[in-house]
């Protein structure tokens, strides 16, 4: 069996930095990766991009060096991403912060309202409802990092903690601060009630739903593998909106916020809906595009987010 | 704040050598002179209605209204370069429009002054640009005024701000309360305070963009009178 000998460069400056002998040829990507930390310990793995082309695509951890179009000597191309963070430790601490921050508001601590409603309760009803519904949404989403998602990337930039709690930090404190206000005005006496009802079961209905496209999605990919495939209805009724749409989840998504606005009549909640539903769009139009270009057969009446209109 | 970003084409941009880049359409360049021109013209109208104000009237006082409306009609009009010119829609209607009392004031005077005169430069300098006949004088006067009319603009422009916060908390101007249906508030006296903070961050920035470019336009030329 003959070795491979690899040749590390910097992609920007062509320095060699690292220089392997008697590799394997059934060696990996992430295996080079591992050899490559040892000459320069500060760079892990993660942080690691490996490509054959200086301005090229990053290469997979799973590819094998004997199978990439390369001699018997190896030259690949090293570009330091930064600084990671494990995707599962971002989803953390962008959710616990609104479930925290809320129940602040919630509980009307010091120094948000004035002085005299310090720690008192909203005398609306549906404050106490909105307060649940927030709550389970982010409990919701801090089990489901715990327990349901398969991440195919396992981090991402540190600077993206930043941004991302910043944003659903700064929202849900905006959002909270409006409804459990002491001057907080709920949907009107007269049809107020039904519509509070009927915004709660819009919401429940797309939490279910929500929940269900990831127990799907997690149910398409085996533990500890990164495969992609096409998701199909399965027999839970809630995925048979796989037939319309590539992204379900963030259907259901836009649903449920839609029902908190409706629930709250409150225009903050309305800005983060919309604007949450803005960058769903676009990583959904991006979801839909992929499957496009890696399945020949995907099915064409799918739309990335709503049915047949986006 | 006179920033002086966007171009109106990729040619317009202007800092690195055109001759590189292919420049815009026969009809793209067509639109992009007479727009430039009518630019130019404009603000030229503006500096001459302010000269000719001031020597009518032998002070500075109420020069704005000698250029109210062509103000508000070529700082509307270059709504066209979106980029650039959202704070200065803003100054000009959100805060010099809206609030009277700062009509009068000597700052408004100031950031008027310091935008005509970098804006006449600066069209000046896109048309020319366009035409592929650049005076090296008004190149040069793009990248060297900037150095005193960033700060005098900026100066006029946080003056009138700060000038209007007063009248504005005490009519409530623009701000919504609460309780309402939609249970929305909005206080622009804050709001105000945070633009004016905000300047800080963003004005440096600008700043050190301009000499940064200017470093590398004007530097050529230093490098070829070496050469010769």
């Amino acid at each position: 069996m003959k070795h491979y000998e690899v040749e590390i460069l910097d992609a920007k400056t062509k320095d060699k930095l690292c220089f392997l002998d008697k590799v394997e040829p059934n060696a990996t990507i992430g295996e080079i990766k591992s050899m490559f930390h040892k000459s320069h310990p500060q760079w892990y793995p993660a942080r690691q991009s490996i490509r054959l082309d200086p301005k090229g695509k990053s290469l997979k951890d799973e590819d094998v060096l004997q199978h990439l179009p390369v001699g018997t000597t190896a030259t690949f191309y090293f570009r330091d991403l930064g600084a990671q963070i494990s995707w599962v430790t971002v989803f953390l601490t962008e959710y616990t912060g609104p479930l925290v921050i809320y129940l602040m508001f919630y509980f009307r601590v010091p120094f948000i309202y004035a002085p005299k409603y310090d720690f008192t309760t909203s005398k609306h009803w549906v404050v106490h409802l909105a307060c649940m519904c927030h709550s389970f949404h982010y409990m919701k989403r801090l089990l489901e990092t715990l327990f349901v998602h398969r991440f195919s990337h396992g981090t991402m930039p540190l600077r993206n903690i930043f941004k991302n709690c910043t944003y659903y930090w700064g929202f849900a404190a905006w959002m909270a601060y409006y409804i459990n206000h002491p001057l907080y005005t709920p949907p009107s006496e007269f049809y107020g009630e039904q519509q509070i009802r009927l915004a709660l079961i819009i919401f429940l209905f797309c939490q279910i739903g929500n929940f269900s496209i990831h127990i799907a999605l997690r149910n398409l990919r085996p533990p500890g593998s990164k495969t992609r495939k096409i998701p199909y209805p399965t027999k839970n009724p809630f995925t048979w909106i796989f037939l319309l749409v590539s992204c379900p989840n963030y259907t259901y998504e836009l649903g449920s916020w839609l029902g908190f606005t409706v629930m709250t009549q409150c225009l903050p909640v309305a800005f983060f809906t919309m604007v949450g539903f803005i960058q769903m769009t676009v990583w959904a139009k991006g979801k839909h595009r992929s499957y496009l270009k890696e399945f020949r057969d995907y099915p064409p009446l799918r739309s990335p987010i709503l049915p047949f209109v986006l | 704040m006179s920033a002086a970003a966007a171009g109106t084409s990729k040619a317009a941009h202007g800092d690195v050598a055109p001759k590189k880049r292919r420049g815009p359409g026969a009809l793209a360049t067509a639109y992009l002179v007479i727009y430039n021109v009518v630019m130019t013209a404009g603000w030229l109208v503006i500096a001459v209605g302010l000269v000719r104000a001031y020597l009518a009237r032998g002070s500075y006082h109420g020069l704005y209204y000698s250029i109210e409306k062509p103000l508000k009609f070529f700082q509307t009009g270059a709504m066209l370069e979106v980029r650039e010119v959202m704070s200065r829609v803003f100054l000009t209607w959100a805060v010099t429009h809206s609030v009277r009392e700062v009509q009068s004031e000597d700052s408004v005077l100031l950031f008027v002054t310091a935008w005509t005169v970098t804006e006449i430069i600066r069209y000046s300098f896109y048309t020319f640009s366009l035409l592929n006949h650049l005076p090296f004088l008004i190149k040069w006067a793009r990248y060297t005024f900037f150095f005193v009319l960033y700060p005098m603009g900026v100066t006029g422009e946080l003056l009138t701000i700060y000038a209007a916060l007063p009248y504005v908390q005490k009519t409530g101007l623009y701000s919504v309360t609460l309780p309402n249906k939609y249970n929305f508030s909005f206080d622009y006296h804050s709001f105000l305070i945070l633009v004016m903070i905000s300047y800080i961050p963003l004005f440096p920035q600008l700043y050190f963009h301009m000499i940064r470019q200017r470093k590398k336009v004007l530097g050529h030329i230093e490098d070829y009178s070496k050469v010769e």
